[in-house]
């Protein structure tokens, strides 16, 4: 018999194993500074002060977590429902695109009406967008991967096009014309804190989606459907839950966080979309949501800690030395490290249970049931 | 020396949390039919597996023809002559039967399938096994296939064969097949170790039988003195009852009614042809049949989770063939379904969101999409007291936790709940052990005894004329005839599973 049953073998925890993912990226990217000679602690230093050392600073790096909250959570949520959505960027783009043109036609609009305009039009955009990865997947069953990497391309090459016929800058006709400041999601309201920084209302919207998409998946049935058809689609077929509907559904609300990513990155982060550029944050997501587990709040401090990473890039550079491109790879080892996180799962689950089979071990020894004796 | 073949003693096998084998030891005379009898997780399978080399003992001694032997691999294992038929058979089902049986064994780079087909042909005739060498596998019978994997043994020159449940698949009439087989093996010096948790097919063949409970040995009997209830309270611990307890069923009007169901399986063939049946409340049917005759398609259909090609399904008078998933839970209709872990439950979630999964969306459980926890923990506990669920944690334990026993009982306690006018088991009592079945069983009657019409789905014979009042054989997708339990035995059934409606002289 069992006899054992007290001992309790540990599993580990979300927050250990995204902390020992996060530390051990920083380990890795201090080893391949010191390979190529450089202080760590220097440069580590470097990227803490470029981020979060004076105001302005701060509210930048708060400007960069925006759209890598959005995303993430874009990309959590989806995987949420077993599904992965890559085409963060293409919903990006065509939010972007939307709330920029409304930026160039819509200046007479008041601006409170303008914003809800601009934030819902780019919304819809992304939606649309992730819609018809969606339907794709649920209709044909064409895999979700395929068709949002095709239409981050098919953005791509739409806003080619869109670009020079309704916003071009008339001088560089490679970009969009900026997105005058009044007309932007930046706002006197945070700038004051933050002076002269490109902090704006998108860490508003990010914030007030972590709580929005918490709420959903934990307390609604639309986030019970989600979730059941993400952790077993047998068994909600099985229980008459409409998997292809909710196939749809999570494509499309995932497609509106990435398209309000678009909103508050090219009018609110930055002013203007190059014609040819693939926002990079669209896969970021990917890591920051495997980061933070895939749980809202998770993201949340998972986009925190690469904005952190990003903005402080720049000072590597100036303060440390270290040329842009080697800058670039030490930040890419350390997000690399992180989104292996479920390595790290797996090497404490096997430590916990090593532990625990010597445990088991040092009990049989004086086994109080007298099973051993032979 | 000894005049054991294979001796096992003092085994011991831990595995976290539980002691697998406790101080198990199993002798082998050379030349006999030797039977390992105990419950599903009672630790047959473990000690066979250290046999073969798949696990390592923590403690014991293994000795092969009195000499002591370390057996790290099933290489190991093989070279020493032992060799095993799994449970489930390891066949290339687009090869021939030569090019099974030697594929491992190929030698060289040119494959030379003529010298091994001609010793396959000796062999099968040599041991009766009927086997055509060149016929391919998936073209031929489970029980044919079965007989590949012995002689996959046979042309390894294994002498000490381990047959591992090895009846589950197969016919009445193929289980026969199987016993003669077993007996010309011993009669050429092999010896045998059959695991099974079947008694008559003990008391048939085997000559002295183990028994293992609870991973301890229980004791080692004669089968010949031993009776059968003797042995089943040997292995479950106390005296059990193999008939289940009824009253005749007083049937009602049809709750489901099939009309020439036509419904294509996965290969898109008709897996179900011009299948017409009723099941009337207030009674059992169970529908005999091999595994994979159309069962699963049949099940899918009425419950709609595949399209039906031709015919329909209606439940209460109502037609349902073009209704979806939810209408027709809705409309009453329960399923314990085939796969309990893949359809059955949400593995990675609480049981208390599993509880709830068809109903959701329903009051008390949520209100204007708002889920209302207090309410499905509140009707979750319910259903793990009344069917004695037991878990690590209770209703907040993973499902995925608990063992498989309390797993189906959570499925069972779900869909009894619900009241289902109609109630689809199938397999109900898979891998589960007495205990378990048991009390499933139980369940099962009630809902027939409280007006439910029940239509189960098993192949396990016992368990259909334990449960059912009237009994559905089906044989590659066509109903071969209803027959009251009353009226037929098992021989009977087992012919018609094989496809041949039994009239007078079908002895």
């Amino acid at each position: 018999m069992a006899g054992k049953t007290l001992l309790k073998e540990r599993k580990a925890g979300n927050l250990l194993v995204s902390l020992s993912a996060v530390v051990a990226g920083i380990l890795a990217g201090c080893l391949l500074l010191i390979v190529i000679g450089k202080n760590p602690v220097d440069a580590m230093t470097k990227i803490a002060q470029g981020a979060l050392s004076d105001s302005r600073r701060i509210g930048n790096t708060i400007a960069v977590a925006t759209q890598l909250i959005l995303v993430g959570l874009s990309v959590a949520f989806a995987y949420k429902s077993g599904l992965f959505n890559i085409g963060g960027s293409g919903q990006m783009l065509v939010g972007g695109v939307v709330a920029s043109i409304w930026a160039y036609y819509g200046q007479d609009i008041p601006r409170p009406l303008y914003l809800v305009i601009i934030i819902l039009s780019g919304a819809v955009a992304g939606g649309i967008w992730g819609f018809i990865s969606g339907f794709l997947k649920a209709r044909f069953n064409v895999h979700e991967v395929v068709s949002s990497i095709m239409l981050n391309w098919t953005a791509l090459w739409v806003i080619y096009e869109i670009i020079p016929a309704f916003i071009v800058d008339p001088k560089v006709p490679s970009k969009s014309a900026a997105v005058p400041a009044a007309q932007s999601l930046r706002t006197p309201v945070l700038q004051q804190f933050f002076p002269r920084s490109y902090i704006n209302w998108g860490i508003v919207i990010a914030i007030a989606a972590v709580v929005i998409i918490a709420f959903i998946l934990n307390k609604t049935t639309l986030g019970y459907q989600l979730k059941a058809v993400g952790s077993n689609r047998f068994c909600a077929e099985y229980a008459g839950i409409k998997v292809n509907r909710n196939i749809i559904i999570t494509m499309t609300i995932a497609g509106v966080l990435a398209g309000l990513a678009g909103v508050t990155y090219y009018c609110g982060y930055s002013n203007i979309i190059y014609r040819n550029q693939m926002p990079n944050e669209g896969f970021d997501g990917v890591a920051v949501a495997l980061l933070g587990n895939c749980n809202p709040v998770g993201v949340f401090f998972a986009a925190l800690f690469f904005s952190i990473l990003k903005a402080g890039k720049g000072s590597l550079g100036a303060g440390a030395g270290i040329p842009p491109e080697i800058a670039d790879t030490v930040i890419a080892v350390i997000i690399y490290f992180t989104a292996t996180a479920v390595l790290f799962r797996n090497l404490w689950n096997g430590l916990f249970h090593r532990i625990y089979e010597k445990r088991v071990a040092g009990a049989n020894v004086k086994g109080p049931d007298g099973s051993l004796s032979d | 020396m000894s005049d054991y073949v294979i001796e096992m003693l003092g085994i011991r096998k831990e595995f976290p949390g539980i002691v697998a084998n406790d101080d198990i030891t199993l002798q082998v005379k050379e030349g006999e039919i030797h039977a390992i009898l105990g419950e599903n997780g009672a630790g047959k399978s473990t000690l066979m597996s250290i046999l073969f080399g798949l696990y390592h003992a923590d403690r014991g001694v293994i000795k092969v023809r009195g000499k002591e032997v370390r057996i790290n691999s099933p290489n190991d294992a093989n070279d020493l002559g032992i060799g095993m038929v799994h449970q489930h058979f390891q066949l290339v089902h687009n090869y021939t039967v030569t090019e099974n049986i030697i594929l491992g064994k190929e030698g060289g780079f040119v494959l030379d399938t003529g010298n091994a087909s001609r010793k396959i042909k000796q062999l099968s005739e040599k041991y009766g096994l009927n086997i055509d060498p060149d016929m391919v596998i998936e073209n031929i019978t489970v029980g044919m296939q079965q007989r590949v994997e012995i002689l996959k043994m046979l042309y390894r020159d294994a002498d000490i064969l381990i047959f591992d449940e090895p009846t589950a698949v197969l016919t009445p009439q193929e289980i026969d097949e199987l016993m003669d087989i077993m007996r010309a093996l011993v009669k050429e010096g092999k010896s045998i170790i059959l695991i099974t948790h079947k008694l008559e097919e003990i008391k048939a063949v085997a000559q002295r039988c183990t028994v293992i409970r609870r991973g301890k040995l229980i004791g080692v009997v004669d089968v010949a003195s031993t009776s059968v209830s003797d042995m089943a309270a040997m292995m479950v611990g106390r005296q059990v009852s193999f008939k289940v307890e009824k009253e005749d069923a007083k049937p009602g009007e049809a709750v489901l009614s099939l009309r020439t169901l036509c419904v294509m399986n996965n290969k898109k063939v008709l897996g179900v042809k011009d299948f017409s049946l009723d099941v009337h409340a207030g009674e059992i049917v169970g529908i005999a049949g091999v595994d994979g005759n159309g069962q699963s398609e049949l099940v899918e259909a009425i419950t709609g989770l595949r399209p039906v090609e031709s015919g329909s399904v209606m439940l209460l008078g109502k037609d349902i063939t073009k209704l979806s998933i939810k209408e027709r839970n809705e409309m009453g209709l329960g399923h314990i379904p085939e796969d309990r872990q893949k359809r059955g439950l949400i593995l990675s979630q609480p049981l208390y969101d599993n509880f709830i999964i068809k109903d959701f969306d329903k009051e008390p459980f949520s209100r204007h999409g708002l889920l209302n926890k207090k309410a499905i923990k509140e009707y979750s506990q319910k259903i793990v007291d009344a069917y004695d669920v037991r878990s690590g944690e209770g209703i907040v334990s993973l499902a995925g936790k608990l063992s498989g026993g309390n797993q189906q009982k959570a499925i069972i306690g779900r869909e009894i709940t619900e009241n289902p006018k109609l109630l689809i088991a199938v397999q109900p009592t898979r891998g589960l052990d007495v205990g378990a079945i048991e009390f499933i069983h139980k369940q099962l009657v009630k809902q027939r005894d409280s007006g439910a019409a029940v239509l189960l789905v098993s192949f396990e014979l016992d368990e259909i004329f334990n449960l059912s009042d009237r009994i559905a054989v089906i044989n590659a997708g066509r109903l071969i005839d209803i027959v009251n339990t009353h009226e037929t035995d098992e021989y009977a059934v087992g012919l018609m599973m094989a496809g041949i409606k039994a009239d007078k002289e079908s002895r």
